[in-house]
């Protein structure tokens, strides 16, 4: 954005600082970033003492103030951007172009691959901002429905199609010389031909592609700020900003959300394991060791002062996970199997077995999978899953298990199922899960879909819910708080 | 009335330049957070992965306003002894024994006197006189106990000890607390502090760090570096690289006379920044270091 246009306070003058940083801190809560009143009365006194000419400064400065992990601070930027937009209305930089406004959405690509080229971001922001002026408005002025859209900006700028043109251009020496055609288009390594033997040849196509997501970025923060300014914060704030990676639906999450989950899995299972090892020492009381008791007051007269506990013996259960894989409920079982398997010197023993109509055990494929793989799809290939038809068919799948595993279960198993309980309207075979449930110590029912649409359409969720103890399991937070009670103590 | 601060900065760019001159190149968050903590005089809360400069901060800090640098190294299982205060039991037993002919009264005032008082980092930070720097590091190794009683610490800048009475801070020592989020700070703590989450430098401002921390590395070649460490970080590696792996890099070629960085020469040296086997041998894919063995 043009940084130096303007303070951050003139967008409506009647609306003063105090009122803004309240509603700010507003927001902030609505997206779970749980700001107290203290906080914001450090807010108040950050920018008391940094003033808010330099919108950088202020941004860190409340964020300092208000930010108080780690994940929260995207969730925090995007809110920032609305309530402390660099510049209102329509941009210097579409402005300043004035009568040259029928730019076409070539020369704006030209532009874009050169300032990519360059690595110019000043230039980057100004492409965005001009991107979303002429190639984004959705909906006719006045209409409920008009703002701007990045969707559409970037549908039409296809910044990614612009990667051989700018490799090109850099390979070609100085980046601003050469005005490549538009077209051109190949996708010879540049790096290939010049030969220099160096390392770094081979990162450019890595880091144009990072500076290409960078410029998408940009632009949905411009279209977020423009549409913010016809229909009001309140909206934008509500359904455009992100959530943290703690609060993201499962079954909503698309895939470079799951990618971010599976990333989170490793320091997860860490922050579980310590929690745990607390909650242990924490507990390290219970049955009196009376011969020890008795031997430790010999140095008090026999007056027992102080007493002796017998070790605990921690009781580490084994576990059992059968898994839906079938596509909706994918993410979400991955990602469980993966906590379940980082955090695996919890348990005794732990054996997972994944169905979508055909029960098939994966425990060894899981504990070969590191973070980095796509687990889901090596089940897909490698284990048995499915009958004849494609349809997770939970029935039959549990039919399979008493058949074939149930010796899997004895008197010191929890057994984990995960999924949704959409059975194709198939029979639900009840008798097999509870002759799981009669073999094993416990079983949990641990269900993505939100409790409210339990049992609407094909869910079979109520009737499963009478044989074993459902939960509802839709975020990360949720599943972990679940995970710490059912570990051991 | 809160005692006064005693480390003091005029401006945001202040600190930068100050910083800078004693060799801690501080991004904008950075600087402003210090700024904060200084102007509001709040603890700074300082979280974020191992390697980017979390400690070398407060180091750098002091080194600025001058100010001595007192140090409480947290480990599971540290307690009040070894953080705030502990009475010398050996000195004062040889006091007793000693002074036999003394009433108890007068024996009892004396042995819990300054004297048989031995003072840990937080009373040492406290009771000095000079600008102080107090460094409360891997706040997060210890237990939940010791946060309820650098509460006390930090609201008030005082310490109660019972037989002497409560000793408040003349001045207010800069405090700074290194986390790496292994177990989660309660909200009481994280309230009472400024947060600052740092990250990897970006390409530019790790750039200039390497530059200024090995004079002696070409100038390409420094850059060529700072662009391998970031293709490595945007992998999904165990253990990304950090600041001070990048810096031991460039050591490392220095000392060997690297001019350019060549297969032969990084495939030789990629163990200095990646310290798992599966990581260097994805790096190796990815870099394509084998290519020259096919050739």
């Amino acid at each position: 954005m043009t940084t130096e246009r303007a303070s951050t306070s003139d967008s409506s003058p009647a609306e003063d600082v105090e009122a803004r940083l309240v509603a700010f801190v507003g927001a902030l809560r609505s997206k779970g970033i749980p700001a107290g009143t203290s906080e914001t009365v450090d807010a108040a006194r950050v920018v008391q003492v940094l003033g808010l000419d330099r919108r950088e400064l202020v941004r860190e400065g409340l964020a300092s103030a208000l930010v108080r992990r780690g994940g929260q601070r995207e969730v925090f930027d995007m809110t920032f951007d609305l309530f402390f937009p660099a510049g209102t209305g329509t941009p210097q930089s579409v402005l300043q172009l004035g009568d040259e406004l029928e730019m076409g959405v070539e020369d704006l690509r030209d532009l874009l691959a050169m300032a990519l080229a360059e690595q110019d971001l000043r230039t980057m922001e100004q492409v965005a901002e001009l991107a979303v002026d002429l190639l984004g408005r959705v909906g006719s002025e006045g209409s409920p429905t008009h703002g701007w859209s990045a969707y559409q900006t970037l549908d039409r700028m296809a910044p990614q199609t612009l990667l051989a043109r700018v490799l090109q251009m850099r390979g070609s020496g100085g980046a601003g010389s050469g005005q490549a055609t538009g077209g051109s288009g190949s996708a010879d390594q540049p790096g290939a031909g010049t030969g220099t033997g160096e390392v770094t040849d081979g990162l450019e196509r890595d880091e144009i592609r990072r500076t290409i997501e960078a410029f998408r970025q940009m632009v949905q923060s411009e279209a977020r700020r423009r549409t913010a300014e016809v229909r009001g914060r309140d909206v934008v704030t509500k359904h455009a900003v992100r959530r943290d990676t703690g609060q993201i639906d499962f079954l909503s999450a698309n895939r470079q959300q799951l990618e971010e989950l599976r990333a989170t899995v490793r320091p997860l299972s860490r922050k579980l394991a310590t929690k745990l090892a607390a909650r242990r020492r924490r507990a390290r009381r219970g049955r009196i060791d009376v011969r020890r008791t008795m031997r430790r007051s010999m140095g008090t007269g026999g007056v027992p002062l102080r007493p002796a506990f017998a070790p605990p013996h921690p009781a580490r259960p084994e576990l059992v996970l059968l898994c839906d894989v079938s596509g909706s409920v994918a993410g979400f079982s991955s990602f469980t199997m993966l906590l379940v398997q980082a955090l695996s010197d919890q348990f005794s023993r732990i054996r997972v077995f994944a169905f979508v109509n055909a029960m098939d055990e994966v425990t060894a494929l899981v504990r070969d999978t590191t973070t980095g793989g796509d687990l889901g799809q090596r089940i897909q290939d490698e284990a048995r899953i499915t009958h004849w038809h494609t349809s997770s068919d939970y029935g039959e799948a549990f039919g399979d298990f008493v058949a074939d595993h149930l010796d899997a279960v004895g008197p010191r198993t929890s057994v984990l199922v995960l999924g949704d309980a959409r059975n194709n309207n198939l029979d639900p075979n009840l008798e097999a899960l509870h002759r799981i449930n009669r073999a094993a110590k416990r079983v949990f029912w641990l269900n993505p879909e939100h409790a409210s649409r339990w049992g609407l359409g094909d869910s079979v969720a109520p009737e499963y819910a009478d044989v074993v103890e459902m939960h509802e399991c839709c975020t990360v937070d949720q599943l972990s708080r679940f995970v710490t009670r059912l570990l051991p103590i | 009335m809160q005692p006064s601060a005693t480390t003091t900065f005029t401006s945001v760019d202040d600190v930068r330049t100050r910083l800078a001159e004693v060799g801690y190149l501080a991004s904008d968050a950075i600087a402003t957070t210090v700024f904060l903590a200084s102007e509001l005089g709040k603890p700074l809360l300082v979280e974020g992965p191992a390697g980017v400069g979390k400690t070398a901060l407060s180091q750098a800090v002091a080194a600025a306003t001058g100010a001595g640098l007192v140090r409480l190294q947290c480990y599971e299982g540290v307690d009040e002894a070894r953080a705030l205060y502990e009475w010398n039991h050996a000195k004062q037993l040889l006091r007793i024994t000693a002074g036999r002919d003394e009433t108890w009264d007068e024996a009892r005032t004396d042995i819990f006197g300054e004297e048989f008082l031995l003072p840990r980092p937080l009373l040492t930070a406290i009771r000095r006189d000079e600008p102080t720097v107090l460094l409360i590091d891997e706040t997060d190794k210890a237990d939940v106990e010791i946060e309820g009683l650098l509460l006390e610490v930090l609201g008030d800048f005082q310490v109660t000890v019972p037989e002497l009475g409560t000793i408040t801070a003349t001045q207010r020592p800069f405090v700074v607390l290194t986390s790496n989020a292994t177990r989660e700070l309660s909200e009481a703590l994280r309230r009472r502090c400024l947060f600052l989450h740092v990250d990897f430098p970006d390409a530019e401002l790790e750039d200039r760090i390497v530059r200024l921390k090995v004079p002696g590395l070409d100038e390409t070649l420094a850059a060529s570096v700072v662009r391998v460490v970031n293709a490595l970080r945007a992998m999904p590696l165990r253990k990304s690289p950090s600041v001070a792996e990048t810096i031991d890099w460039a050591r490392t070629l220095l000392a060997l006379g690297a001019r350019t960085l060549d297969v032969e020469v990084v495939r030789d040296t990629l163990g200095v920044i990646l310290k798992h086997t599966d990581d260097l041998d994805k790096a190796a894919k990815m870099l394509d270091l084998d290519r020259v063995l096919a050739d």
